[in-house]
């Protein structure tokens, strides 16, 4: 709820709270956090949609980068050290606090059209106040490699890493906010679902702690869809941070301490 | 051209958004059902969440996982509804690579592809 009212993703959350607060293993918390992070994505897809700034055929894409990091991801967690994945998780967590309190700005551009972006025809248009707007993308080969650094930190942490696919999209490719955050959202669920495949056939996903968090994010992200029109999200995101923070250095110093 | 192929556009992922919607509350109310049996039935001792042990094998592999919510055993009908919730973002995918068809756009249909490919890999390997 808190996720979804800020604009994080719940995954970040639900890691160090089933860890540090009921002191359940590592594993077991990524494998539900990754369910989560998928019913978060799909059930918020719809309403993303209607919208219509998403641009699939970037989202389709990079989704290839994504994917493949996923799964790399997702090996990888199997021979990392649980405390080395707990202090990666806290500095992640810190960026991501970081990151949710710039406030969004677009970079866009006028330079001549990137010769991927032309080939895969990813230019587009969105809806302004002051009619149709297109824009370019450009750096695609920068923005491919981080959507794969993205996935695979999804895939090891059990996280969508929305914070790396903004930064892949607005900083690197100079998509629009609003286009870059609808792509991603889609981008999310899907990535999230290649390495939950490889979590349940490993057995990290445990059908006793999945269900209360799934139900738990879900009837979250219903109520924080209602309210949010209300609130002030820069409180709110202020707020999220500093507990953000505080639970990220709470990981690595648990890490370090080797608690894990 | 370009504008109806922009609108056709739209109208898919807005059909697209629908089935997701539905997936997920499909899997949701799957899982609160399979929860609430789960909950009544087990009365004994709690799984041990602090040691990891992973989970026992009918619980990891689509086809014993449907094998065991058949036999309404409760973690496998939970399962079963996290499974249905994993396939949903797999299922856009696949509508992706019809939406991508029918705009006859052949570079997408095979990017949509390689993505389907690696998504049913992490799903069947072992």
């Amino acid at each position: 709820m808190i996720g979804a009212l800020t604009g994080l993703g719940g995954g970040v959350v639900i890691v160090p709270l089933l860890t540090l607060a009921f002191g359940v293993d590592i594993r077991y918390a990524i494998g539900a956090s990754l369910v989560s992070v998928i019913a978060t994505s799909s059930g918020a897809a719809a309403a993303y949609l209607k919208e219509g700034f998403s641009n699939m055929r970037v989202g389709m894409f990079l989704e290839i980068a994504t994917t493949i990091g996923a799964i790399t991801g997702a090996y990888l967690a199997a021979s990392t050290p649980t405390r080395a994945i707990a202090i990666i998780f806290g500095v992640v967590l810190l960026y991501s606090a970081y990151s949710a309190n710039k406030p969004p700005k677009d970079l866009l551009t006028d330079e001549p059209p990137d010769r991927f972006a032309t080939l895969l025809k990813f230019d587009g248009s969105y809806p302004t106040d002051s009619g149709e707007k297109s824009y370019r993308v450009r750096h695609v080969p920068a923005g491919f490699g981080l959507m794969y650094v993205a996935g695979v930190l999804s895939g090891l942490l059990g996280i969508g890493s929305g914070a790396v696919k903004v930064l892949a999209m607005d900083q690197a490719m100079r998509i629009p906010f609003k286009v870059s955050t609808t792509t991603s959202n889609f981008m999310i669920g899907v990535t999230a679902a290649a390495s939950a495949g490889i979590y349940l056939h490993r057995g990290y996903i445990d059908p006793g702690i999945a269900m209360p968090v799934m139900l738990g994010v879900l009837a979250g992200a219903l109520i924080g869809a209602r309210i949010l029109p209300g609130a002030k999200v820069r409180t709110l995101r202020l707020v999220f941070s500093v507990v953000i923070a505080a639970l990220a250095f709470q990981m690595i110093y648990k890490g370090v301490k080797g608690s894990f | 051209m370009a504008q109806s192929q922009a609108w056709g556009d739209k109208r898919f992922e807005v059909m697209m958004g629908r089935l997701l919607r539905f997936g997920v509350i499909f899997a949701a109310v799957w899982v609160l059902a399979g929860g609430i049996h789960y909950l009544t039935q087990s009365s004994g001792a709690r799984p041990d969440y602090k040691v990891f042990q992973g989970e026992p094998g009918g619980l990891r592999h689509p086809l014993e996982i449907i094998r065991g919510a058949i036999e309404l055993d409760a973690r496998g009908l939970i399962q079963l509804g996290l499974l249905l919730l994993i396939a949903t973002p797999v299922a856009r995918v696949a509508f992706s690579v019809i939406g991508f068809a029918l705009e006859k756009d052949w570079m997408y249909v095979g990017v949509t592809l390689i993505v389907l490919a690696l998504l049913v890999y992490s799903l069947s390997s072992s």
